[in-house]
């Protein structure tokens, strides 16, 4: 019972970190058919925001506080700035803006190397993060408990955004027929730019939780990037709500098999399941359903 | 043209390069293969040296100060009259933290640029991939870090520890001092934590302490919260860390976040020096143990001299290490192989390298002309809140390297 | 297809042979062929990626998977010659306590290596591609899926230490089918060797290009649905070409392994995967050349700059990502053929222009052409 609940809270934690970086993936994978493999980078962004942040604030516990909104900011507008430079030119070539996003993920991590150095930086955890608090009987550190509340309250106000506001109708219409949402008036230039934005930012809170879990180091989003595309894969493209559930599946998933094997154990069969769970389903959990032959 | 008829052209065209390139260079060597004659130029006033280190990629981290500090000896030899009243000239390459890149490289400094020894290399996997250039072209290669050990190649000088001056110290030292009686292991998954944690299994096992888990996860995995569940849930005496880079910070910190202290539950790290404590926070080490060969905080006159010689090159914020120390040391014992041989040639050099000694900043070591590695003095230390490490233990004098662990009744293999 | 294109390809090809076997041997010293012979390799498996992804449409970002097992074969045969009949390699002794598991044991046999070398890649490809071809996964999904397996493959690798060699891969190998591998002379033999296979793969993708199923795959990549309508089964046509690529790579894996000496999980992995793929988008990934010329291209590139520069070759790979992916779909090749056209019309040449090749382009939803491809 006591490994059950440990398992359980160790993966939801680590589901929560994928679902960070997956809610943007999904957005901007959904809404514009754009594989933006420097997401990752944009996640270091917002590691290297947190470090920053901290050596100037000097408190541990503001410097958290601060980078939050700061890590979002500079993700957001890392990520306008590749939509404006090179995105928006090959809106319809999606395998090459893989491509494409991947040699400017090699180019962000470089500048890293260059201007904060190789080795990894610390960023110093708010001393109301250390300990933990005892959940069932387990002790769940408090790191991970925020992380995990952290991801939850980004889905619930990207939920809000979508469900609630003009925007999000927009977004919505956007994603389920471009043609369409163009023809009664919305402009989906702005719409995708925003959504790049919020995708993005929220990759840039991504890594400034991430300083509480591990260090601060050039490769810190390649290191996540192949996962949260799976995690997007898996739930289906665009959608929110299969993102959620794969996230915190493969988290668990992971948990359990890596403490009845091992590490490395783990990883491979968790991404032996994901193929063989999309031969099965192939458009994910949720599927958009669509009338295109395509 | 019809399609038939190229086709054919073509397929003929294929075939006849295929067996031209056979064809053309049959020439069978079979077992007589000479090594390439030596190019090393030493009629000149200077005499080339190569380091070979990676500047980039995931080592860049460690490799870049042992670059420095092998500079560094470099520039102190040269002011010094040089070698042989030669001059070193130093001819640098990235290793890019790829075997095959370190391969290449290597082959690279031996061939075109036609070194007389090349210094560097990190991880086992470099050295490995490095080993058959350096037999192959019967050339020198000195290895600077500490490692699993089972390996003693005519053409490498190993002046890091091998296990029996760094991981069996550390143990007895738990045994001895720390009284512990169970243990649990955690490293990356390669080849180094593996060597190690099957010599620690053995150890174990003749002594009786009992191995409450042994955990790998993959090279720079960042998840530890099962890993550390296991640990706690183990309750040993001790934990015994191989983890390598950047996993260590993950680690330590998920370590503190479930409650866990150097008072309840020790960490001996092996891969953790004075460079790496500030990039995994001082505040999840402080009080933690660490086992090397040499210490920042040692205080001998040559110490003294190489911690500030090296701050003025680097800045006052620089730090000294093991691995850095150890790369030092190998430049100066090689120059002192050459003078006792009084000859830049591999067979002269490794002829005179048994007995030669070095007053290195860790205290006075001694090439093994056997096995090719050094006797060193064994530290455990502790890491303090400045982020140094003081020596809390140390073994009785330098220890004589075995690397295949041949006075070790207990180990037999795996 | 007309004569004219025939004959310039028969004589880009020879002069290609001209310059790998005759012109690069006389000028280069042992340890630039050696470099070369390497290139030579990853051109091999750059040659397959041209096929699978710029004729095909299928972005291949887990070549590594197959690099790999036609590189591991080949390692564990060497390795197990060298030990000698009866015995185990020198890593299993050190770290496994001298057990061999049992599957190593057929890689004694020269035949079987071989065989397993064309066959593996066939075999895994096979199964993979079947089942993703046949659900009609595609695009990016492909690309992701790929990649997943490649890095579920090297983190195998890596696990695996005592069958294996783990992180260190497997390397030390004295001899290669009896020839010394420290004697220059085998060394260049087996720079021939890959320069000999590079040339044959690119004749044999000549073949390919014209025959009824290389349009058959080129119509696939542009138009699935109706080729699947003309009653063909795009699946089928897809898995050919992504088997071919397969082998391709793996052949080229096998043939770096005694030309570098080493093939450690890093020579697999996501990061060597898409590395192979940048030669190909460099050179051109729907020419016949392109790929192969734009894979030795970037593997000069990447050692020269990383002996002048350390580190400056991040910034040229992800630069050359960005520039030539972005503005140049088609690569050098297509660069190359505009001014070739653009000569053309001033010169005023008797006879139609030559056919041009559409730049791949890899839709994965029908829709509007984006200008790049209608100037390209």
């Amino acid at each position: 019972m006591e490994v059950f609940v440990s398992q359980v809270f160790t993966g939801l934690s680590a589901g929560a970190v994928l679902l960070l970086i997956a809610v943007g993936l999904t957005l901007t994978f959904g809404q514009m058919g754009v594989i933006n493999m420097a997401h990752g980078e944009f996640l270091m962004a917002g590691a290297y925001t947190a470090y920053v942040v901290n050596l100037v604030v000097g408190d541990a516990g503001l410097g958290l506080l601060v980078a939050l909104p700061v890590g979002f900011l500079v993700g957001g507008l890392l990520g306008v700035v590749l939509e404006a430079s090179v995105i928006r030119w090959m809106y319809h070539r999606p395998l090459d803006t893989l491509l494409v996003t991947y040699g400017v993920g090699l180019v962000l991590q470089q500048v890293a190397r260059d201007v904060f150095g190789a080795p990894a930086k610390d960023v110093p955890s708010p001393s109301w993060l250390s300990g933990s608090v005892p959940v069932l009987g387990y002790d769940f550190p408090m790191a991970r408990l925020f992380l995990l509340l952290l991801s939850v309250a980004c889905l619930l106000a990207v939920l809000a955004l979508l469900r609630r506001t003009a925007l999000g109708r927009q977004v919505r219409a956007t994603v389920e027929n471009r043609d369409l949402a163009e023809t009664v008036g919305i402009s989906t230039r702005r719409t995708d730019r925003i959504t790049f934005f919020l995708g993005s930012g929220l990759a840039g809170i991504a890594g400034v939780a991430l300083t509480l879990l591990g260090s601060t180091g050039p490769t810190i989003g390649a290191s996540y990037i192949v996962e949260a595309f799976l995690v997007v894969v898996v739930g289906g493209i665009g959608q929110l709500k299969g993102t959620v559930i794969a996230a915190f599946s493969i988290g668990v998933l992971q948990a359990f098999l890596e403490y009845a094997t091992s590490g490395s154990i783990a990883k491979v069969v968790v991404f032996l399941a994901i193929v063989v769970f999309l031969q099965v389903r192939p458009q994910g959990i949720f599927a958009v359903r669509t009338r295109s032959l395509a | 043209m019809n399609s038939r008829t190229t086709r054919t052209i073509t397929a003929a065209f294929s075939v006849a390069a295929l067996a031209g390139a056979l064809a053309g260079c049959g020439a069978k060597a079979g077992e007589s293969a000479d090594a390439a004659e030596s190019c090393v130029e030493t009629d000149g006033d200077t005499v080339k040296i190569g380091f070979l280190n990676s500047l980039s990629g995931t080592m860049a981290i460690s490799e870049t100060t042992v670059f420095k500090s092998l500079s560094m000896a470099a520039e102190e030899i040269n002011a010094d009259g040089g070698v042989l009243g030669k001059q070193l000239e130093i001819v640098s390459e990235d290793g890019q933290s790829e075997p095959t890149v370190f391969a290449e490289k290597a082959t690279k400094l031996i061939d075109q640029d036609c070194v007389a020894a090349v210094f560097g290399g990190w991880t086992s996997s470099s050295r490995k991939a490095m080993l058959p250039v350096f037999e192959g072209k019967d050339a020198l290669l000195f290895y600077p870090v500490q490692y699993e050990g089972l390996e003693a190649s005519e053409n490498i000088f190993y002046t890091g520890a091998t296990t029996n001056q760094q991981i069996i110290p550390a143990l007895d030292y738990l045994k001895d001092e720390k009284g512990i009686e169970s243990i649990f292991l955690v490293g990356s998954d390669y080849v180094f934590p593996r060597t190690a944690n099957a010599i620690i299994q053995a150890y174990a096992e003749e002594h009786g302490i009992e191995v409450l888990g042994e955990e790998y996860q993959p090279l720079g995995s960042t998840s530890f919260g099962t890993v550390v569940d296991k640990v706690k849930a183990a309750g040993a005496d001790a934990v015994f860390n191989t983890l390598n880079g950047d996993s260590n910070v993950a680690f330590f910190k998920e370590y503190k976040g479930k409650g866990l202290t150097a008072e309840s539950m020790p960490v001996v790290s092996v891969s953790i020096a004075e460079e790496e404590v500030p990039g995994v926070g001082v505040d999840n080490l402080v009080g933690q143990y660490t086992a090397w060969n040499y210490y920042q905080t040692l205080e001998t006159p040559v110490n003294e001299e190489f911690v500030a010689a090296f701050k003025e090159a680097n800045g006052a914020k620089a730090v000294t290490s093991d691995p850095m120390e150890a790369a030092y040391t190998s430049l100066h014992l090689w120059k002192g192989m050459v003078e006792k041989a009084d000859s830049f040639d591999v067979d002269d050099v490794v002829a005179a390298a048994d007995g030669v000694t070095f007053e290195a900043p860790e205290g006075t070591v001694t090439v093994n002309g056997e096995n090719h590695h050094i006797a060193k003095t064994a530290l455990i230390g502790q890491i303090r809140e400045d982020g140094l490490i003081e020596t809390v233990w140390s073994s009785d004098g330098p220890i004589e390297p075995d690397p295949f662990l041949e006075g070790y009744a207990w180990w037999e293999g795996e | 297809m007309s004569r004219r294109t025939t004959l310039l390809t028969a004589l880009g090809w020879l002069a290609l042979a001209a310059a790998l076997l005759g012109l690069a041997p006389a000028l280069l010293s042992d340890f630039r062929l050696g470099l070369l012979a390497k290139y030579c390799c990853y051109a091999i498996a750059a040659v397959g990626i041209g096929l699978a992804w710029g004729r095909g449409g299928m972005l291949v970002l887990g070549q590594g998977l197959y690099f790999g097992l036609g590189g591991y074969a080949m390692a564990m045969h060497l390795k197990l010659t060298d030990a000698g009949p009866g015995q185990v390699p020198d890593f299993m002794v050190l770290y496994a306590g001298g057990e061999m598991p049992v599957w190593w044991e057929p890689f004694r046999s020269p035949v079987v290596t071989l065989l397993a070398i064309l066959l593996l890649p066939v075999l895994v490809a096979t199964v993979l591609g079947a089942a993703i071809f046949k659900r009609r996964v595609k695009g990016a999904y492909f690309a992701i899926l790929s990649q997943a397996l490649t890095a579920a493959f090297a983190i195998l690798l890596i696990g695996q230490v005592k069958t294996t060699g783990g992180f260190n891969g497997l390397n030390n190998f004295q001899s290669f089918f009896g020839y010394s591998l420290y004697d220059p002379v085998n060394k260049r033999m087996l720079y021939f060797l890959a320069a000999g296979v590079l040339l044959a793969s690119v004749a044999l993708m000549a073949q390919l290009h014209r025959s009824r199923f290389g349009e058959l795959l080129v119509a696939t990549r542009d138009a699935e649905e109706r080729v699947r309508f003309l009653g063909h089964d795009p699946a089928n046509v897809k898995l050919v070409a992504y088997v071919l690529a397969a082998v391709l790579a793996s052949v080229g894996g096998a043939l770096f392994v005694p030309v570098v000496g080493i093939i450690s999980p890093e020579d697999v992995g996501v990061g060597a995967s898409i590395a192979l793929v940048a030669g190909v988008a460099l050179g051109g990934r729907a020419s016949l050349f392109g790929p192969a010329l734009g894979a030795l291209l970037v593997g000069y590139a990447e050692t020269s700059l990383s002996e002048s520069f350390p580190g400056s070759w991040s910034y040229f790979q992800g630069g050359l990502f960005v520039v030539v992916v972005l503005l140049l779909p088609g690569g050098l090749a297509q660069a190359l053929s505009a001014l070739a056209s653009v000569r053309h019309r001033v010169g005023g040449p008797p006879g139609g222009r030559r056919r041009r090749e559409r730049p791949a382009s890899d839709r994965t939803r029908p829709g509007p052409t984006t200008p790049q491809e209608v100037t390209a």
